[in-house]
């Protein structure tokens, strides 16, 4: 995959953009007065990215999924999923979600958990199975179907909590720190689980992490986003080939992204000072 | 060996100790009035003898242990089972409403927890007169219930079910209220993700999430529920039940009958806490509980 130069990636360029933000605005009002979450984020994603959000804590980041999601209604700015507005999208399941924990309903068995969404949206039994099935083995979880979440470790429940997000086959996904509780070594274990996952499904998938390293060897594009008011500063282009080994991140090319995304969040973080 | 030495031994340790201070306690509570006796007869009993003459009085202040147990024994064991001066009969007649009246409860309780979880205007509404119908003393509000529909020609198991559902709704209505509010934001965001509805989300999320507590709180029901059966059967003179075994017993100052009386009282309490845990424990097992 040839990676295009910055400029196209501005907004409306994007031809049938899975997201369009536009202005996008949001102010929570606390006991301490209001607190503007999200600031005049512009932000036009397409079909197939995998496109991460990065930036220190309180940056909105898990804010802006939240408002992709319709958890949360900006309060001011546009935004629009798969074309519709995000609540429109929310039903018709556009999208599947995994959350920093992997949520799973501790008196479900695996196969039942993943069968959650399927029976909300009312699938027939023989398609619950056969896509449980599908989901389970796409994670790498053949074989745990009748255990109870208590009884995996936590790396395998967060691959549960994906098999669930992906198991009604909604083009979008949309990870709030799915690894942030696990340590380095299933981390890295999980992100070539899912870029080899992304590559299969041709998804598109946007990833919130606080990991420089996390978002710079998963994204086509990486959002830099910097707190008080939650805004993008930089969004970044990966020259990355689209087959990525864990030792890519060895080589200049991938430091000289890296460099380029800690660049970015220091000079969000100057306006603090 | 590790249950012996963790539940065995400290339980009959305490038991030992409570039976031997309950002998002592019976001396010194029964000593007086045997005393009494002995002067009036004009004997002088031996220590020992004064001892044993304590603890078989026909009607002592505090009867001996093995006097209740005695009289529990024949009252359970000798006699026929339907029989009025069977055990079983009156444990039976109580634990027969207290069953009806926390059946009752139990759904009251639930269902009002189900419209104060839905509804925010049930909440400020109902909350305060659930608490304020648990402060008025039910020894008081008992007879009253038991009279009015006795005059209007009800008796028998309703009046007294109803005094058990009365103490039994609340626990489970506080507990069923936590319980089905005790999902995680996490988890309701999840539920909103898939655009479920109010009844799915109730399902699927609430109920399950609110098993635990319902158990913890049925327990406490229960034996609220005994008690109201028994505090009902105390007016108007109840032919059966244990608390009518009870207020004769206080009559006639048989005190021997009513210590085996509230003993089988509390036999019943266990039994039914026991059955509610045990009812608990499959239903944890059944939905993939860790086993503890």
């Amino acid at each position: 995959m040839i990676p295009e130069p910055k400029q196209a990636a501005s907004m409306a360029e994007i031809k049938n953009a899975v997201i369009e933000a536009e202005k996008l605005g949001l102010t929570f009002h606390t006991n301490d007065g209001p607190v503007q979450a999200l600031a005049n984020v512009n932000l036009s994603i397409g079909k197939g990215e995998f496109v991460s959000f990065i930036g220190p804590s309180g940056c909105g980041k898990t804010t802006l999924l939240r408002v992709i999601a319709d958890l949360e209604k900006p309060t001011s700015g546009k935004i629009l999923v798969n074309g519709m507005s995000a609540e429109q999208a929310r039903a018709r399941r556009a999208y599947g979600y995994v959350f920093q924990a992997a949520a799973l309903l501790p008196w479900r068995t695996i196969a039942s958990n993943v069968a959650l969404p399927l029976e909300i949206m009312g699938v027939s039994r023989a398609e619950q199975a056969a896509r449980i099935k599908r989901t389970l083995d796409l994670v790498n979880l053949s074989g745990f179907e009748k255990k109870y979440p208590w009884q995996l470790s936590g790396g395998m429940q967060q691959r549960a909590s994906i098999a669930r997000a992906l198991a009604f086959d909604a083009d979008l996904l949309l990870m709030d720190e799915p690894f942030g509780a696990l340590d380095e070594i299933v981390r890295d274990h999980l992100n070539e689980q899912l870029l080899e996952l992304w590559g299969r499904t041709e998804k598109t998938i946007c990833f919130v992490t606080h990991s420089i390293p996390e978002a710079v060897y998963l994204s086509t594009r990486i959002v830099v986003m910097s707190p008080r008011p939650g805004r993008v500063t930089d969004i970044i282009e990966s020259t990355l080939p689209k087959e990525r080994p864990l030792d890519i991140r060895e080589t200049p090319e991938f430091l000289a992204i890296a460099a380029r995304v800690r660049d970015g969040l220091r000079a969000g973080h100057s306006y603090e000072d | 060996m590790d249950r012996l030495r963790d539940k065995i031994i400290p339980v009959t340790t305490l038991l030992a100790l409570l039976v031997v201070g309950w002998y002592a306690f019976a001396v010194v509570l029964n000593g007086p009035f045997q005393r009494d006796l002995d002067r009036r007869a004009g004997e002088v009993p031996g220590t020992l003898e004064f001892l044993v003459k304590t603890w078989s009085q026909p009607k002592p202040t505090l009867p001996a242990p093995h006097q209740v147990a005695q009289n529990f024994f024949k009252t359970t064991f000798t006699v026929k089972p339907w029989s009025n001066r069977s055990l079983v009969y009156h444990s039976w007649v109580t634990l027969s409403s207290t069953f009806v009246g926390f059946i009752f409860g139990a759904a009251l309780g639930i269902l009002i927890a189900v419209g104060i979880v839905h509804f925010a205007s049930l909440d400020r509404s109902l909350m305060p007169w659930i608490i304020t119908s648990q402060t008025i003393p039910i020894l008081a509000i008992a007879p009253m219930v038991v009279v009015v529909f006795a005059a209007i020609g009800v008796t028998g198991l309703f009046p007294k079910a109803l005094i058990s559902t009365y103490l039994s709704f609340f626990p489970v209505a506080v507990g069923m209220v936590k319980g089905l509010r005790s999902p995680e934001l996490m988890h309701l965001d999840l539920m909103h993700t898939y655009n479920s509805t109010r009844p799915q989300i109730f399902w699927k999320l609430r109920v399950p999430a609110s098993i635990p507590f319902l158990f913890a709180s049925m327990k406490v029901a229960v034996a609220a529920s005994l008690v109201g059966a028994i505090v009902a059967e105390l007016p108007t003179g109840a032919v059966a039940g244990i608390g009518a075994k009870l207020l004769s017993g206080s009559y006639y100052s048989q005190t021997i009958e009513m210590w085996a009386a509230l003993v089988a009282g509390s036999l019943v309490a266990v039994v039914l806490v026991a059955l509610v845990g045990i009812a608990g424990r499959i239903t944890d097992r059944a939905m993939g509980g860790r086993p503890a």
